[in-house]
């Protein structure tokens, strides 16, 4: 690894922060849909949504985040498609710098708006109504969960923005990722649902995510799911280097 | 070794291909240290692409490149510690001011007293009152300053212009043109590409012509004006220049024929 590869990273990370600083409404837009989701579930359709004793909004915020880092990521590939775009990254690219750091730089300053835009949104989980007894060590564990997804899903989303060749194909690409929880236990148990989407939505990433977050919440044990929901998170994030760390070698000659 | 010690750039039988397009088909060149070296070229020549290859942006499919005594394809991070590109177009952050814009190059070339460099050079682009603006909201011109400003960072012994003064006005083409002057004077070697024959003609020592994928000319400004005869029929003998060289060698594509 290049020796100049940390000072380097950081000085690119300022630079990306000072993008964020100078345009906070990509962390508002981020945080503006899963919250209308959440007013939308909780107060509207909520009521007619069988999740057991408890409030609706405590069942229904770990997935409400789940989306909002899904509509986070993609303003990762947008920038980094603007960088590519603008020039700027084949000046990086010409200097004697580690050339990883270019990417990290991205992925770090992801890592920062997402957990601004999550917090955001617990916020106002909280003043809707959402409770909870985690201990600082149940926190702890949820954090470390919402911090790997993110990862994960930030490095799946530097591939789309060093190959499309439009803004709208860079961003495009979290639409799905944005529906998946959609089919998954984040807004109803997955018991109601009919056989084969039941059989999707109990095997797919989301859930097992989703409910290790909500049962961390609950004081719940979280027994093996969350060793599938970490077993998702590391199998997506290992995945995703490898063809970002691919496709950036190729563009990078 | 003593060849490569006067020898800023070699290039030997460099090819590249893009799809079925053979854009280079082997090129051959040497800048001699210190001196300007002018690449000349119509449109889609492929001044862009020799100029992206010996940056280390772009593999060549054949032949060898050298700056500075490292191998492009092999030794590329020390290529990068030799060089600065301008590219073609601007690249300049649009979101950081100007002075932004320097203070992150001179970071990231692991510079002591980012500021201070970042001043002197808003000073000598005339950008110093621009310094705290965004770089979106300038003129194509400043952006353009402020680019090559941003390369001039570091002292690097190889510097290479990508058209450095399309889309300048007279006066800040001259300011670029004394800065061109004053890094050559200082020992830099520069390779620019540019359109503007005059500009070839005002600072260049030496100037090739890029045509059909090689190097088809390269020379003084005088051994190339030796290659067409001066024309005769004129009532006072006129030196053909540099304009009338070029069109001469690469064929006068222009309607009406030239000559
Ligand atoms: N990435 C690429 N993919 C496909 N073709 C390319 C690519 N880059 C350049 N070309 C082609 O290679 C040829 C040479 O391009 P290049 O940009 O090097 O020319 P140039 O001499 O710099 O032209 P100009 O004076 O217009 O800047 C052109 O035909 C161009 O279309
Ligand atoms: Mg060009």
């Amino acid at each position: 690894m290049n020796r100049h590869f940390l000072g380097d990273t950081a000085v690119l990370l300022g630079r990306s922060l000072r993008h964020i600083a100078r345009s906070p409404d990509t962390i508002i837009t981020t945080a503006v849909t899963p919250i209308a989701m959440m007013l939308l579930f909780v107060y509207v359709l909520g009521g007619a949504i069988q999740t057991g004793s408890g409030r609706y909004v405590n069942y229904l915020l770990p997935g409400i985040l789940i989306i909002t880092i899904a509509s986070g990521i993609s303003y990762t590939a947008y920038r980094l498609f603007l960088d590519l775009q603008g020039g700027i990254f084949e000046r990086f690219q010409s200097m004697p710098i580690a050339r990883a750091a270019v990417l990290w730089a991205h992925v770090l300053t992801s890592m920062v708006a997402n957990l601004i835009s999550v917090a955001v949104v617990v916020l106002v989980g909280v003043a809707m109504g959402f409770r909870t007894g985690a201990s600082v060590l149940d926190w702890l564990a949820v954090a470390g969960i919402l911090v790997l997804f993110t990862l994960a899903l930030t490095w799946l989303a530097v591939i789309p923005g060093l190959t499309a060749t439009s803004v709208d194909g860079a961003s495009a690409f979290a639409y799905p990722l944005i529906f998946l929880p959609f089919i998954s236990s984040a807004f109803v148990p997955t018991a109601s649902m009919p056989g084969p989407v039941r059989a999707f939505a109990d095997n797919q990433p989301v859930t097992s995510i989703v409910n290790t977050i909500r049962n961390l919440f609950a004081g719940q044990p979280v027994g093996t799911g969350i060793w599938t929901a970490l077993a998702w998170c590391a199998g997506i994030l290992v995945l995703a280097l490898l063809f970002s760390a691919r496709t950036y070698r190729r563009r990078t000659a | 070794m003593l060849a490569a010690m006067s020898t800023a750039i070699r290039i030997q039988g460099l090819q590249k291909s893009f799809k079925d397009t053979k854009v280079l088909r082997g090129v051959d060149l040497e800048v001699s240290r210190g001196s300007i070296f002018a690449l000349l070229g119509s449109n889609g020549a492929g001044k862009t692409t020799v100029v992206r290859i010996l940056s280390t942006l772009l593999r060549a499919d054949g032949g060898t490149a050298h700056v500075n005594g490292f191998d492009v394809a092999t030794q590329g991070a020390d290529v990068r510690q030799s060089i600065s590109l301008t590219g073609q177009f601007a690249a300049v952050d649009e979101v950081l001011t100007g002075r932004e814009n320097l203070i992150l190059v001179a970071r990231l070339r692991h510079l002591k007293d980012a500021g201070t460099i970042a001043d002197d050079l808003l000073e000598r682009f005339s950008l110093t009152e621009a310094g705290g603006r965004r770089a979106g909201t300038y003129s194509g011109g400043m952006r353009r300053r402020l680019d090559i400003a941003m390369s001039l960072i570091g002292n690097p012994p190889v510097v290479f212009l990508d058209e450095p003064t399309t889309g300048l006005d007279p006066e800040a083409r001259l300011e670029v043109w004394q800065a061109v002057r004053e890094l050559a004077a200082g020992g830099t070697t520069v390779l620019l590409t540019t359109q503007y024959l005059d500009e070839a003609e005002q600072l260049a020592d030496r100037i090739a012509i890029l045509h059909e994928g090689r190097i088809i000319v390269n020379g003084t400004l005088g051994e190339l004006k030796q290659l067409l005869p001066p024309a005769k029929v004129e009532y006072v003998e006129k030196q053909p220049s540099l304009e009338d060289v070029f069109l001469t060698l690469v064929g006068a594509r222009t309607e009406g024929g030239h000559r």
